[in-house]
């Protein structure tokens, strides 16, 4: 008998799929006879009254079958996921450079792009105001929605009754997600007006109902399919709907397969990305460095329209306490509106924008005051029995980040290397270290409670196999690994016999995005309520036939056994079909105990938080501001894993893309400088926008050394696992404190590093001047 | 729309003779693969389609009477590769590769995919770099892995799992290519070449003033797939066997042809001046080195192309030839202005010619850009410095790129160096002269201010290193070079 699949390291369920290219993203699915393609007509200008556009130019380039504008939209023009201020095709005006202003659909790609890029020349817009700084929007109290307040106590009198008072700005960038398979969708026209869209989307139901509305059809007409992603990261979460709904309405259209893969460049321009923040702050400390209150004002750059700006100011200022009690708070949150692309959901939704404010405000407490810097953090962390409550009123009930970070310090020798740095800075003219060790704490769950359901189909056949049918997708992460590990495990058979399918709205209806982390949570336990309503009618009905308890009834090893009595499950299931047992069922599940109000930002938004902590160790070049990441030491909470291998992937990419918003991916959009290229995005591909490479971590065997914390989760999650996809984004603060560190060394540790992130080579060396200046 | 290529284009694909009769000249290989072959070959993806990612990383394989088995294997970019550059090649995607290979095999165990969109094209590198050490016998170490994985953009895995799974491919059962098997084909093909003379594309060239000449297309193609940019019937310089030999003179003097690939002119001149190998590693990607040229690097002319500071550091000439006659510049004389070279019409780049430093010569080259791999230059410094026997400074050549419109020689900072001894006040001399000789531009990359203060800090890296008193080992100056 084998034991279970829980927990053990078992590859990607797509890993040999992946590896011979045999793997279909959409682009490769074999196209149906007939099939059109699409190319978006991009806005020239920042913002602008769109006058006029001169289609029939664009109508007689070579190739070009058809060229549609907001119009052409039978419904509603709008791709919005909450609040409905994003046109699918600009209608009236635009409102950042490379807003998408008609479709062309042509014969072949490459004509649906030559004609497409006459979007310059065929546009007739009046030139408005643009602004494209966050501050600006600010100073003129332009938003996207209403600001936020999130208070507890009374800050201001505790600032003033402390010991202590820092004032200071912070300057955090965005971050592209650079998910490898670019936007896509391909729709096929159905019977019945109906459609069947395959989309590279984290949200299958998001995008059904926005092909509804924009074609005035019903759900049921719609069927949106995805198999796997080619990465995901939040950018396919709302915003895979305008290429979705751009595909179905030519389909729908012109009653032809349509596919629109935009190139590269264009989905940058497009789309947005993680949502850079600027932060003002004051806070209160004692001596020992605790915080006694804060007031801190948070202004995102929310880009031109709402999308999921609000949710992700919320998940910010819910994570400004990290792993820290803070007594009396008082943060504002503001979306401010600006003439750039739409920023979006990336891995984290704000949490980690959140989180570094409070890391960066303790790296100058701890200076200030000549402290060690995991001194400062420890004093500061939650209690377990007391000093346990978060400012918007959730009991942080499992906090086990004593223990981690304790392990991680002894495993990392962080004192002693404190040490070995400051003696090694003060002999090399040069090249100076820094270390850092940051804690992650991150609330899992949406914070919007009805979000937190998941349903799922397995069939069993009558030849023992079985098929899984979830709401979640796969973009990588390896949640249909988990899923099938889940189900196998329920009905005591080898991984083999279970294999996950598509991700489609006709067979699961009215999912969740795959977000938030919560896909496995969700999913999972979706799956195993399926799994074992059949394994409970099987166990009954062996159970009759063998007269014992069903109970008794024991699924390993692909047989069912009570005592001695045992059969092949394939045999079981043969059976029990012969006799009118079902062998399929749905399962649901919803987690318990959530609520929240979005007025007050009060409540218990996360079902149980994720820990973590990581060691880093950097050295820096005072003369160049280039950098190199000598260590990490990571320790994360996942709970009781239900696949360390695939946990710990998960856990150092995002260490790694992690480091790189942090560091060298840098976003840089032309000033509203009256010249042709105002308001563009500069670094709008891989040529110009750099994540991290292989060169970029550490090389030396066990320098990047991740490992899993083995604790149970005590909420009842699946199989008491957790969720492991976002938190440990938050990993690599320490990289960029720690270059915070290097920096301050050259500096004597007299003057705070002004160090913005991205700590690009030029942000190095800025507040490596502004130190020794002193 | 381009013009159509007059003479079929014949390569060998899974196998096969291929000849491809009016199709347009800057067709790529990506496209061709993945909507006109038959059955269509997905598993080389787009990524971002200007050579930045790698996803579509593929193997060309040509004749080539030195590599193992009569055959030299390298990857490239798919996306940049125009399909007559492919002309009496073989190219080998990943549904090639036979099974079970251990590069596959490797990957699964050591966890390397997640989404799998990059993965195929890191297959391709990794199966490159296989063969190139299995016909070695060598294993490379990972820091070797990680400049072979440099064109390969991954956003999940963090590459540890990736680079151990190039370590793990060296224990698995060997699948090599079948080289012999190539090598037929691949002569099959060359019964009818489409090579030419020297003095037959000299003739075209003048015949054809008009025309866009054309080597690996590693920045032509992007004027294609990005700007839709008609360059018509380009003239293909690597079809020119002469234009791509190295050569050495007895008193060794180097002689890069044109059309030589910029890996291998690299590699001779990193094999001559070690001080290079650091700008090697970081020019550009493995694929865009094996397909592109260092001629067209230079004759390109970008003041931020890194091949044209080195160069003029070490004093090159180029050879520029027009019909039967030629000339020789000094390369610094080769560039006019933004974009704008000395080649007169009919005329074409024949070769680079890089004379031996003088005795005593110490040279450095610090390319700074926002990441070590695959990016562009923000500042690259290349320094010949030559001391004398006090502590002189007998010569010194200091040439920047990406601070001006054009590479181009720092000369008030040379002029303040020059005689004087090597100290801390000539550095700030020199420092204060370098503000003379450059107005920097600030862009995407970097501020004016920030190239010019770090131009300033690489003349003091260069001091601390050079000084005749106690100079500082690159140990200690450059985080690359740092060992913990």
């Amino acid at each position: 008998m084998s034991t279970t699949v829980i927990g053990t390291s078992r590859p990607h369920e797509s890993a040999q799929l992946h590896v011979t290219g045999r793997a279909p993203y959409i682009d490769d699915l074999p196209e149906v006879a007939g099939t059109l393609h699409g190319a978006l007509g991009l806005s020239p200008v920042a913002h602008g009254r769109l006058v006029a556009l001169d289609l029939d130019r664009v109508r007689a380039m070579p190739g070009v079958v058809a060229v549609l504008s907001a119009a052409d939209i039978p419904g509603v023009n709008d791709c919005g996921p909450i609040v409905h201020d994003d046109p699918i095709l600009a209608e009236g005006t635009v409102n950042w450079r490379g807003q998408p202003m008609f479709l062309v659909v042509a014969r072949t790609r490459g004509e649906a792009r030559r004609a497409a890029a006459l979007a310059a020349q065929v546009a007739t817009i009046e030139p408005l105001q643009a602004v494209l700084d966050p501050l600006e929007a600010h100073r003129l109290q332009q938003y996207v929605v209403p600001p936020m307040h999130l208070q507890r106590g009374d800050a201001a009198a505790a600032i003033a009754a402390a010991p202590h008072r820092l004032e200071g700005r912070f300057s955090l960038g965005g971050q592209e997600q650079f998910y490898l398979e670019g936007q896509i969708a391909y729709a096929l026209p159905q019977e019945n007006d109906g459609l069947l869209v395959h989309s590279s989307t984290q949200h299958p139901t998001e995008m059904q109902h926005v092909v509804a509305h924009a074609l005035g059809l019903a759900a049921h007409q719609v069927q949106v399919q995805c198999r796997r992603m080619g990465g995901g990261f939040g950018g396919k979460e709302s915003q895979s709907a305008l290429f979705a709904a751009c595909a179905a309405l030519a389909a729908h259209r012109l009653q032809c397969p349509v596919k629109l893969r935009p190139d590269r460049d264009d989905d940058f321009l497009i789309t947005g990305r993680r949502h850079g923040f600027e932060f003002r702050y004051t806070v209160g400390h004692d001596e020992a460095g605790r915080l006694l209150g804060a007031e801190v004002e948070m202004v995102s750059n929310a880009g031109a329209s709402a999308d999921l700006s609000a949710p992700v100011m919320t998940r910010a200022l819910c994570h400004f306490d990290n792993a820290y009690w803070l007594p009396a708070v008082d943060l504002r949150g503001y979306c401010a509106r600006t003439n750039t692309q739409s920023n979006t959901a990336f891995r984290g939704f704000g949490g980690p924008q959140g989180a570094l404010a409070v890391e960066v405000i303790l790296d100058e407490v701890a200076r200030r005051l000549g402290l060690d810097a995991l001194a400062v953090r420890r004093a500061n962390f939650y209690g377990t029995e007391d000093r346990n409550i978060t400012p918007y009123g959730q009991t942080v009930e499992d906090n086990i980040l004593a223990p981690l970070v304790d392990e991680l310090a002894a495993r990392g020798r962080h004192d002693a290397r404190r040490a070995e740095i400051a003696a090694f800075n003060a002999t090399s003219p040069v090249l100076k270290k820094g270390l850092a060790l940051t804690p992650v704490k991150f609330g899992i769950s949406f914070n919007v409670a009805h979000f937190n359901q998941a349903g799922a189909l397995v069939h069993v056949y009558t030849d023992g196999s079985v098929l899984v049918n979830h709401g979640g997708t796969e973009m990588g992460q390896g949640l249909n690994t988990k899923v099938a590990q889940v189900v196998a495990h329920e009905l005591g058979l080898p991984l083999e016999r279970v294999r996950v399918s598509a991700t489609d709205t006709h067979k699961v209806a009215n999912t969740s995005a795959t977000a938030a982390s919560t896909g496995t949570d969700l999913n999972g336990k979706a799956a195993q309520d399926a799994a074992r309503q059949i394994r409970d009618r099987l166990a009954a009905f062996v159970a009759a036939r063998w007269q014992v308890a069903p109970e008794a009834v024991q699924f390993a090893g692909g047989q069912v056994t009570a005592g001695t009595q045992a059969l092949a499950f394939t045999e079981l299931v043969a059976q029990a079909y012969a006799a009118r047992i079902q062998l399929w069922s749905d399962g649901f599940y919803a987690t318990p105990g959530l609520h929240w109000d979005r007025e007050r930002l009060q409540g218990k938004p996360f079902f149980y938080f994720a820990y973590g902590a990581a060691l880093s160790e950097v050295i820096v070049d005072t003369l160049t501001g280039e950098w190199r990441l000598l260590r990490a030491d990571v320790l994360h909470d996942v709970g009781a894993s239900l696949n360390p291998a695939l946990d710990i992937g998960q856990v150092e990419g995002a260490f790694v893309q992690g480091m790189g918003w942090l560091t060298t991916e840098e976003l840089r959009w032309q000033p509203m400088d009256g010249s042709r290229a105002a308001g563009l995005l500069l670094t709008h591909a891989p040529s110009t926008y750099k994540i991290p490479t292989a060169n970029d971590i550490p090389l030396e065997p066990g320098a990047l050394d991740v490992r899993l914390f083995g604790h149970r989760n005590p909420a009842d999650s699946i199989h008491r696992s957790k969720a492991v996809g976002e938190p440990p984004l938050l990993l690599p603060f320490s990289v960029f404190l720690a270059i915070r560190d290097a920096v301050s060394a050259a500096g004597g540790h007299r003057v705070d590093p002004p160090l913005r992130a991205p700590a690009t080579g030029e942000a190095i060396l800025d507040a490596l001047a502004a130190v020794q200046r002193g | 729309m381009p013009e159509i290529s007059p003479r079929p284009i014949r390569f060998v694909h899974r196998g096969h003779a291929i000849a491809l009769e009016g199709v347009p000249p800057t067709r790529t290989l990506l496209d061709w693969l993945r909507e006109d072959a038959r059955p269509r070959c997905t598993g080389t993806k787009e990524g971002c389609n200007e050579g930045d990612c790698g996803a579509c990383t593929v193997l060309v394989a040509e004749r080539d009477d030195t590599a193992p088995g009569g055959v030299a294997i390298r990857h490239v970019n798919a996306c940049l590769s125009f399909l007559p550059t492919l002309d009496g090649r073989a190219v080998i995607t990943v549904e090639d590769l036979p099974q079970p290979h251990p590069v596959q095999q490797a990957l699964v165990e050591c966890h390397g995919s997640q989404c799998g969109f990059c993965t195929p094209g890191f297959v391709m590198t990794m199966t490159a770099l296989r063969e190139a050490h299995a016909a070695a016998g060598t294993r490379p170490e990972r820091p070797a892995i990680a400049d072979a994985l440099a064109g390969n953009l991954c956003r999940c895995t963090g590459y540890r799992p990736i680079v151990d799974a190039a370590e793990r491919m060296f224990e698995l059962p060997d699948a090599p290519i079948d080289r012999a098997a190539l090598r037929a084909q691949l002569d099959a093909l060359a019964a009818d070449t489409s090579e030419m003379t020297l003095e037959d594309f000299a003739a075209q060239r003048l015949a054809r003033p008009e025309a866009r000449i054309v080597a690996g297309a590693t920045d032509v193609a992007l004027w294609v797939n990005k700007q839709f940019r008609d360059i018509g019937e380009p003239l293909w310089i690597t079809r020119v066997p002469a234009l791509r030999r190295i050569a050495t003179d007895a008193d060794g003097t180097l002689h890069i042809g044109a059309a030589a690939s910029l890996e291998d002119a690299w590699a001779a001149l990193a094999a001559r001046w070690p001080a290079l190998t650091e700008v090697w590693r970081r020019f550009a990607s493995p694929p865009v080195r094996h397909a592109g040229t260092l001629g067209g690097n230079i004759a390109n002319g970008s003041p931020i192309g890194d091949g044209a500071p080195v160069l003029i550091a070490l004093d090159a000439r180029i050879v520029l030839r027009r019909g039967p006659d030629t000339r020789t510049l000094a390369l610094e004389d080769f560039y006019l202005d933004y974009m704008k070279n000395a080649l007169a019409p009919g005329e074409f780049v024949e070769r680079l010619v890089v004379p031996p430093s003088p005795e005593g010569t110490q040279l450095r080259a610090w390319k700074i850009s926002k990441r070590f791999d695959s990016d562009i230059s923000t500042v690259l410094m290349a320094a010949a410095l030559r001391l004398d026997a006090d502590g002189r400074i007998a010569a010194a050549r200091l040439v920047f790129g990406g601070m001006a419109a054009i590479t181009k020689r720092a000369a008030q900072t040379e002029a303040a160096l020059r005689g004087r001894r090597w100290d801390e006040a000539t550095l700030q001399a020199a420092q204060v002269a370098l503000a003379q000789d450059f107005l920097p531009l600030s862009d995407l990359r970097a501020s004016a201010s920030y190239r010019l203060a770090v131009s300033a800090n690489l003349l003091r890296r260069l001091w601390l290193e050079t000084r005749p008193d106690d100079p500082l080992p690159a140990s200690a100056t450059q985080v690359r070079e740092f060992r913990a």
